[in-house]
């Protein structure tokens, strides 16, 4: 089921205040989170956030067309090397 | 003949029915667009008057996209999610379901014609 309307996007506070604070005092830092549920504001974009996949964080550039989506679908949390008996490039990690 | 959004309409039909052959048009659509068209949803193609067509065709002008336009807004939206490099674009990338769908049996819509694969038996 779908988030309520009324209650407005789910978007992680203290990120948010981190960003607020970057955008004021002109900064770009890569902030590191695991707000993997917070969807993506407007004013987010331009900064890199490093979002935790479980293991590690990967650095997501936001662009304005990712504004809505959650962070975490831009940082994979499984890697696929390939089926069992396929002979092909295996143990490189994609990130 | 009638002819609306670049598509022929099916003669011996109700025109209620014939709407839905043109491309982002279903039934719920169909009937509305005969509403606002005052056109009887009963009459067969075959029977419409030329200013019922141009009525029907200004109604689906004005309020709806079809065809070409709603098939490239539909792949624009899909390029849009594989260019961002998100979850759901991978999975378009890789021709799998993308809305958590099980891959281990079945979604062979997406995946196509089953493929075998040798050595697969259990030992």
């Amino acid at each position: 089921m779908a988030r309520s309307i009324k209650k407005g996007p789910y978007i992680d506070v203290n990120l948010s205040e981190k960003v607020t604070q970057l955008n004021k005092t002109n900064q770009k830092k890569v902030i590191k989170t695991w707000a993997r549920r917070s969807t993506i504001p407007p004013d987010f974009v331009g900064h890199t956030i490093a979002v935790h996949n479980g293991n590690k964080f990967i650095p997501v550039f936001i662009t304005e067309n990712m504004v809505g989506h959650k962070l975490g679908e831009f940082a994979l949390t499984r890697t696929f090397r390939g089926h069992a008996g396929k002979k092909t490039d295996k143990g490189s990690r994609v990130s | 003949m009638a002819r609306i959004a670049g598509v022929d309409l099916p003669k011996n039909k109700r025109i209620e029915a014939a709407l839905t052959y043109i491309f982002g048009i279903g039934f719920t659509t169909s009937k509305k667009i005969l509403d606002e068209a005052g056109v009887s949803p009963d009459t067969r193609v075959h029977d419409l008057t030329d200013a019922d067509v141009a009525k029907i065709r200004a109604v689906i002008d004005a309020n709806f996209k079809v065809e070409g336009a709603l098939r490239a807004e539909v792949t624009m939206n899909i390029k849009r999610l594989m260019d961002i490099g998100c979850y759901r674009g991978l999975r378009h990338r890789r021709g799998l379901p993308c809305r958590g769908q099980r891959t281990r049996t079945n979604s062979r819509t997406r995946k196509g014609r089953k493929k075998t694969v040798a050595g697969k038996r259990k030992a």
